[in-house]
């Protein structure tokens, strides 16, 4: 039977991947990520979970470590935060190159300089090509149930992607919240141990990672995109299980009174939950809006934004990432692009808020949906606002 | 004991002639890695995995959808063999551990260039070594990152001309001494380190054995002759790399446990300028400069003679 435990959300990602049985961790301390390899370390010492545990020099090792032994068979775990990722993102792209299924758990930070250790979300936005399964969680309660999840679709033999779990810095990795903990069983009935079909294995040789040229390259990354895509279906279908078994469900956007929304906020991870306040106060002022929590990042789910955006007169997208020198925030551009043939879409207002931990209170994002209805309606709409700097 | 047993195994007659590394792969004529690594896997057999980083070993092996490769093989980037090793060591334990796939020996192995070790590989191989992950790490030392175009790295020799350190009117080539590699990973205390060369194959033989034999790290620097970028004729390749050790250019032994041992004494030391006089990268040093690397290898000749047969000194 499962348990409601009050814990620190980095305790319940640790729980997710001992209740995963993984085989492997390799990962390097960095802030704010610390105290999710810090509880794994204490399981493995204290005999709670079977597993090889790496403690790599650096992350790209890390990487590099995970990526060896998922090829060699094995389920296999890591977790970083910001410059971790950053020092990792050359093998982020081989990871997912060689279909392996490792999950990881990025608690976002923010990139130096100037050097800063807070939450936002520069981290996963600067390495957004790199081919893995990309989930945004919200709570404590999420990260628990994602990371499980992430296992189960990433070693999907229709899938074979590696998967992360993002959740922010400070805000989730060190907050106690209760959470609903699995047991054994429960687990272990929905996520069957990894067997892959294709793995290191002296008794049936395989090259793994030969270089491709020109000719080839270009027909092996299509089909890499082809079934990144694809495997938007099979996350639902894992989705649609977990809510079965477990009773609670999952959706590329978790709405909140946005049915009849005329300004729509999107946002990704935990500032969602202050951002409802907020709903609920415009709502009280006779203004119609709601809230789209994004969770679901890579694959993206276009089809999924327009069908539940497109009725809004106006989206609100608060990026918690700057696209330096660029068109505006990275959700933000996407959304853009993904209504660019769509008639009569809704207006999308980008603001970047929230780096390196500022906090987003009630009436900032109160003030942000107005802004952006009046931006829609009277004035011209600036490329994006960095909301809430002194000037 | 142990080595009049392993030398019985491998009398030269004996050599298996199972063919791991496969013909057909795109290396140049006379190329010494090629030469290596089949020997390399005749020692060690199929139950073997490598982990390869980006060179001209990987490369010249591995064109899609072709392979060279009859054992389980992968390549994952430049500057972390040692790291996919370790992690590939680390799954084959646990799986073993946890009974889900049978037990047995699998030598790991992680490949790399004298770049992928010891420059730009050296923070990941370090990290192996410290952490003690049972595998072997094999450097193939072709004194240059040739796979690029024969640019200068940490390991080329003085004088030695390349594409980033030209002889010139103010530059007589590579301007540093061979960086000390097998200090380095002395210094790390592993059960084995040894140097090995493409000219001495039973040499190159039994410390392949004891290398995987080691429980723990173990780490290979083996000599290979880069005709193409040496500037040397390709039927010269496996003569030039016996020069080398005739010479003392490139001399052999082994550090067990700490203890340092020349496992080929030259009985006379041929002269450098042959050696140097064999390879177009030399061919601008003037005899001024030929007497100075000769000064240094007889020092250096010197020393070694002192270590052998006691402990590594520097820790
Ligand atoms: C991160 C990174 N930096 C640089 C390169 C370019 N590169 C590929 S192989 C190589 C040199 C390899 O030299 P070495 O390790 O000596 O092997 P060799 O080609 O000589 O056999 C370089 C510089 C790369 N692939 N990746
Ligand atoms: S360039 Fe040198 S090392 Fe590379 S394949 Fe040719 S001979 Fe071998
Ligand atoms: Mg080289």
């Amino acid at each position: 039977m499962s348990r409601r435990e009050g814990l620190e959300i980095s305790a319940a990602c640790a729980e997710a991947v001992a209740l995963a049985d993984v085989d492997v961790i390799a990962a390097y301390p960095i802030t704010p990520q610390t105290h999710i390899v810090e509880h794994l370390a204490r399981k493995v010492a204290d005999g709670l979970l079977d597993a090889e545990y790496i403690l790599a020099e650096s992350e790209h090792s890390a990487m590099s470590c995970c990526i060896g032994s998922s090829a060699a068979g094995a389920r296999t775990f890591t977790a970083t935060a910001g410059p971790g990722l950053a020092l990792m993102s050359e093998m982020l792209f081989v990871a997912s190159g060689l279909r392996l299924p490792v999950v990881m758990a990025l608690v976002n930070r923010t990139l130096s300089s100037p050097l800063s250790i807070w939450g936002d979300q520069s981290d996963v936005m600067s390495v957004r090509d790199c081919g893995w399964i990309v989930f945004f969680a919200e709570n404590g309660q999420e990260v628990f149930d994602m990371t499980i999840q992430a296992f189960r679709i990433a070693e999907d033999e229709r899938v074979l992607f590696p998967a992360m779990v993002c959740l922010d810095g400070f805000h989730l990795s060190h907050l106690v919240e209760p959470v609903e903990i699995l047991d054994r069983e429960e687990v272990d009935s929905f996520l069957p141990p990894y067997n892959p079909k294709y793995r290191l294995d002296p008794h049936n040789p395989t090259t793994m990672g030969a270089f491709a040229p020109p000719e080839f390259f270009s027909e092996i990354k299509k089909r890499q995109d082809e079934e990144l895509r694809s495997s938007y279906h099979v996350i639902l279908e894992v989705w649609g299980e977990w809510e079965k078994r477990f009773g609670r469900s999952y959706a590329p956007l978790s709405q909140y009174r946005s049915e009849d929304a005329e300004v729509i906020l999107l946002m990704a991870g935990a500032f969602a939950g202050t951002a409802r306040l907020a709903i609920d106060r415009l709502r009280e002022k006779g203004l119609r809006v709601g809230l789209a929590s994004l969770k679901l990042w890579r694959p993206f789910p276009r089809e999924y934004l327009v069908d539940a955006l497109g009725r809004a007169e106006v989206v609100c997208v608060v990026d918690r990432a700057l696209s330096v020198g660029g068109a505006g925030g990275p959700i933000a551009n996407e959304l853009r692009a993904a209504f660019h043939d769509v008639a009569d879409c809704p207006r999308v207002v980008s603001f970047v808020a929230g780096l390196s931990g500022r906090d987003i209170m009630v009436e900032g994002f109160m003030e942000m949906m107005e802004k952006a209805l009046s931006y829609a309606r009277d004035e011209e709409m600036p490329y994006y606002e960095m909301y809430g700097v002194r000037e | 004991m142990e080595r009049e047993s392993s030398r019985k195994k491998f009398a030269l007659k004996r050599l298996p002639l199972e063919e791991y590394f496969s013909p057909g792969h795109r290396g140049c004529q006379g190329c010494g890695i090629t030469i290596a690594f089949r020997h390399i896997l005749k020692a060690m057999g199929p139950n073997t995995v490598i982990a390869e980083a980006t060179g001209c070993g990987q490369v010249i092996s591995s064109p899609y959808p072709q392979s060279a490769w009859r054992v389980p093989w992968i390549h994952t980037a430049f500057e972390n063999a040692a790291a996919t090793a370790a992690g590939i060591e680390a799954a084959y334990k646990a799986l073993m551990r946890k009974g889900r796939i049978a037990e047995e020996r699998i030598n790991v192995v992680a490949l790399a260039g004298d770049g992928g070790t010891a420059d730009i590989g050296l923070q990941a191989l370090s990290g192996a070594l410290e952490r003690g992950h049972d595998l072997v790490f094999i450097c193939y030392d072709n004194e240059a990152y040739m796979n690029t175009g024969i640019q200068r790295s940490g390991l080329t020799p003085f004088g030695a001309s390349t594409t980033t350190s030209p002889a010139g009117r103010f530059s007589k080539g590579q301007s540093t001494w061979k960086k000390d590699m097998l200090a380095i990973v002395a210094a790390h205390r592993i059960p084995y380190v040894a140097t090995a060369s493409i000219s001495h194959i039973r040499d190159l033989y039994e410390k392949v054995t004891k290398a995987v034999e080691a429980r723990g790290p173990a780490y290979l620097h083996i000599f290979t002759t880069c005709p193409t970028g040496w500037r040397c004729p390709p039927d010269k390749s496996v003569e030039i790399a016996r020069l080398a050790v005739e010479t003392g250019v490139f001399n052999l032994f082994e550090i067990v446990e700490g203890q340092k041992r020349l496992t080929y004494k030259v009985s006379k030391r041929r002269p450098v300028d042959e050696y140097l006089k064999a390879q177009g990268r030399f061919r601008h040093l003037t005899d001024e400069d030929i007497a100075y690397i000769q000064k240094r290898l007889d020092e250096e000749y010197e020393e070694l003679l002192g270590q052998s047969g006691g402990p590594v000194g520097g820790y």
